[in-house]
Parts: structure tokens; sequence; C-alpha cells
């Protein structure tokens, strides 16, 4: 099993989770989450005083998916998510050891 | 004792509700400005004088202010000590209104002046310290001051220093006191390298319109009648607001390239902080150009504390001490008595020479010395007594949860909470 993680553009949450839902996948978490990467902040100004704000609002999505998923649920986000513009974010899985559904004891792969 | 006229007390009852409205604008206006995690605490600060004002104010303040004067114009005497011989004059007043309504006029002036103190202390006071200040400062700082120029008796109103509704006793005496007691209680933790910009710029500018909105009270209801000088105090009041924000927005676009909320509603209020003193004084025109000057120069002025280094958090000396010190000068240049008849020497600019400039700067030069160099004694006296500021934990933490085991804002998602009492 996978943990498929991505950090994306806020306003494109909507197609990357109907894209996933027509790909199959079952169910996702998401979080809003700030950070930066090439895309910096931006400036704001109050009574003159000028800050510049570093950090820009970004959703974060997890999925967790069989092994044998994981590279088309990464292509499926990459390709609904993107832009073409600066700051369209990043997708990237890593290993899981242990997935238990908490309503039925189910472990591994059944518990996805 | 003329008549009490109905219409004349029905308008400063009036006018009196809208200036109580003026404190909770204006903590809304602060409040908005402050970080969520000290938003109630400023609130509070602000709800908290309109009550111990009253009591120190109807207790002993009001006849500080405006009992028959002691000698020199400079205190009231102990005539009206809770408020008793209210069926007596206002010593020098001719009123068609109740001395007693006159008396709950002036007292929301009281108020919302020692409420206005508090923007310059943002973050950081200690509750119990700020209670303390309050009181002691309404009946020891403002309650002279306003016999010195609100009282006919008092010795700026006699040397004839113009102040309709309080340049020099609201506006000044707060941006005074407020620099004063921003030296006293010192810098919040991290300012200014660290940014704490509003938490909820809605807030400040619903905050800014009930203070427009109350200060047609304020400014219309100093004319104590409802005649035609009311009128015109209301409609200079009201193009000097729009003056300022107009003003203010314009600087910020030349200088920054973009028009903010915040400089909308700082603009408008800077304009009428400085026709506060004018508004029953001048013709239109001439307000509208000093709500133009005021906003422009205010807009300049709030930058000054990155320089000097004080922690004036929420600009109480830049726009209430400076616009007010424009508004009471404005009057030397375009005072007229074809408004007023109180004017006796007419502005600089209405061929009246300089006297009345000079009498205005007087007036300044007074209310400033006596704010600042009382409240800063006064402050470093409560100081001792009960330390008025918080630890730096408790900034950290906010003072909302430290001070008052409050949050501003729950929005229930991970806070677990349980009853335990």
């Amino acid at each position: 099993m996978r943990l498929v993680t991505a950090v994306l553009k806020p306003f494109k949450l909507d197609d990357v989770k109907t894209a996933l839902e027509a790909f199959g996948v079952q169910g996702m978490t998401v979080s809003e989450v700030q950070g930066f990467g090439r895309q910096r902040g931006h400036t704001e100004v109050y009574r003159g005083a000028e800050y510049t704000v570093s950090f820009v609002p970004k959703v974060k999505l997890e999925v967790l998916v069989d092994d044998a998923d994981a590279a088309d649920v990464i292509d499926v986000i990459s390709k609904s998510a993107h832009t073409g513009s600066i700051g369209d974010g990043k997708v990237w899985s890593t290993p899981v050891d242990e997935v238990v559904r908490v309503r039925t004891g189910e472990r591994g792969a059944e518990a996805l | 004792m003329p008549p009490i006229d109905s219409g004349d007390t029905g308008w400063v009852l009036v006018c009196t509700a809208l200036v109580l409205l003026m404190t909770p604008g204006l903590a809304f206006f602060y409040g908005g400005m402050v970080r969520a995690k000290s938003v109630l605490s400023m609130l509070m600060q602000n709800y908290v004088c309109i009550a111990i004002v009253t009591v120190v104010w109807v207790v002993l303040g009001y006849t500080l202010a405006f009992g028959s004067d002691v000698g020199g114009g400079l205190l009231g005497g102990f005539r009206f000590t809770g408020l008793a011989h209210q069926a007596e004059p206002v010593p020098g007043l001719t009123l068609t209104i109740p001395p007693l309504l006159f008396m709950a006029f002036q007292l929301m002036f009281a108020i919302i002046t020692a409420a206005l103190i508090s923007g310059a202390i943002a973050d950081r006071v200690r509750f119990g310290a700020f209670v303390l200040f309050a009181a002691l400062w309404s009946l020891v700082v403002y309650s002279p001051l306003a016999h010195w120029a609100f009282s006919p008796e008092g010795w700026m109103a006699k040397y004839g220093v113009l102040d309709f509704a309080g340049g020099t006793v609201v506006e000044i005496n707060c941006g005074a006191a407020a620099l004063a007691i921003a030296i006293v209680v010192g810098r919040r933790h991290g300012w200014p390298r660290e940014a704490m910009p509003p938490h909820s710029l809605p807030l400040t500018l619903l905050g800014a319109g009930l203070l427009w909105f109350g200060w047609f009270g304020f400014n219309a209801g100093s004319a104590l009648k409802a005649d035609g000088l009311a009128v015109h105090a209301l409609v200079n009041t009201h193009l000097a607001g729009v003056g300022g924000l107009i003003a203010w927005i314009g600087m910020e676009r030349l200088k920054t390239g973009v028009a903010t909320t915040l400089g909308a509603a700082s603009g408008a209020v800077a304009g009428l902080v400085a026709i506060t003193p004018a508004c029953g004084y001048l013709d239109p025109m001439p307000s509208l150009l000093l709500g133009l000057l005021a906003g422009g120069a205010c807009e300049l002025a709030v930058q000054l504390k990155y320089r000097l280094g004080y922690d004036d958090s929420l600009d109480v000396v830049g726009v209430h001490f400076v616009g007010g010190v424009i508004g009471t000068l404005f009057l030397g240049l375009f005072a007229t008595a074809a408004v007023n008849p109180a004017v006796v020497h007419e502005g600089l600019l209405y061929g009246g020479g300089l006297g009345q400039l000079g009498r205005q700067a007087v007036g300044v030069l007074a209310a400033t010395a006596w704010s600042f160099t009382a409240t800063y004694l006064l402050a470093v006296a409560v100081n001792r007594v009960i330390p008025l500021r918080v630890s730096h934990e408790e900034e950290a933490t906010g003072l909302d949860q430290a001070l008052h085991s409050e949050s501003a804002y729950d929005f229930g998602s991970v806070r677990s909470m349980g009853r335990i009492g």
C-alpha cells in the first residue's frame, strides 16, 4: 500500500476530486495548508506598513491506495490539477506499512 | 434660566444616545485592527470605560469640569458632587435643555475620550491596571481640561480658544495621553519587526461607520440646540469625513499603488477628528478642505512611530493627536462669525489677522502639555500600584485567554471542551 500526497492550488481541488472519483478512489483526506515553493508569497499593506506574506494557501490531499494503483493515481492528480502556471504544486507517494479500518478491524488492502 | 425647549431637549437626548454608540463603534474599529487573540480585551477596555467613567463622572468628574470655577479658570467647584443641585443652571451657560441632560451629553464625551487611549496600548495591558488608570485619568486629566475649554468659566474658553466639540478636550487630549502611556507601557514584543496585521477589517469598517454615525451627535449636538448652527455642524462634519476618506486613499494610491479599506476607514476618522473643534465655526467648503488636509496629513503621520520607535499600536497619536491639532489650528484661518456669532475674531483668511491663530496655538500647546505630562505621571504612578504590563507569556498567549478566560472565535473544529464546573 502507498500514501499518495498532493499539495495543490485550492481552486483545483474540485477537479481533482472529480477525477479521482471517476478513477475509482473511495476516499480522501483534505486539509488547508500554507507553504511556498517556487511561487513566492505576496505583499499586504496596512496603513502604509508593507508586509510580505511568505506562505501561500494550498490544499493538501492524501489518498491511501494499493501499490498497483499508485502510479495511476499520481497521474490522475497531476493531470487534473494542472494549469501550467507557477504554483501548481507537487504530488508524491510513500510506502505504508499497515492500514486498519476502525469500524470492522479489516487490515491491509481490505481496509482501503 | 430660559425656559426648557422641547425641540432642543429632544435633539440633545438623541445626540446623547448617538455619542454613547460611538464607544462600541470605537471598540469595533479598534477590535478589528488587533490580533485575533486579543480582540476581546480591546472590546472590554472600551466597554468598561462606559461603566467606570460614568461612575467617576456622576460622583465627581462632572462637578470638577462644570461646577462654578474655583479660581483662575482651572477647575470647577464641588457644588454638583454626586449630581447635586441639578435644578440650578450650569455656570456660564444659557441652556434651553435641562442641566441634567447637559451632564449626560458631556458624560458620553468623557467616556469615549478615555476609551480612545486604549488603542495605543493594545495587546499588552492588564485589565485591572487599565480600569484603575481610566478611572483616575478621567478625573485627574479629563475633567480639568474639560473645565478649561468647555466650561465658559475655564481659562481657555475665556482666553478665546475656540473648540466646538472637543479638538483639545477630546482629540488632542486622548492623543497626547496615548503617547504618554504608550511610552510608559513600552512596545509589544516583536514590534516593529514582526507583522501584526489587523485580524478583521470588516469589524474595523463597521466600527468606523458607527463612529461616523455617532459623530453627527457628537458635533451637531454640541450646538446644544436644534437650530441652524447644529445643521451647519452636521454638514461640515460629513464633508470633513468625506474629505479625509478621499485624501487618505488617494495618498495610498500614489505611494503604494493600492487604495485600502483600512485607509478609507482611517481617513474618514481623521477627517471627522479634525472637524470636531471646527464644525460650528466654518463654512462648508473650508470643512471639506480641512477633511482633505487631515486625511493626507494623518496618512503621513502614522508612519512617524516607526521612525521614533514608540508603539502606538492603533495610531491614536497619528490620527487623533495630529488630526486634532490640524483642526484646532485651522480655525485660526477659517473661523467666521457669519456661521457662529460666538466667533469674536475672524480667521486669518477672513481678514481677522493672526490673533485667532495665536489663541488656537495656545490652546493646542496647553492641552498637549497638560495631557502628556499629567498622563505620564499618572501612568507611572498606576504602574507602581498595579503593573500595567502583562507577562511576556500572557502577551504571547493573547489577552483574551490570559486575562478574560475566553476566546473570540470558536469554530468548533478540533478544540475539545469539557465542563469542569
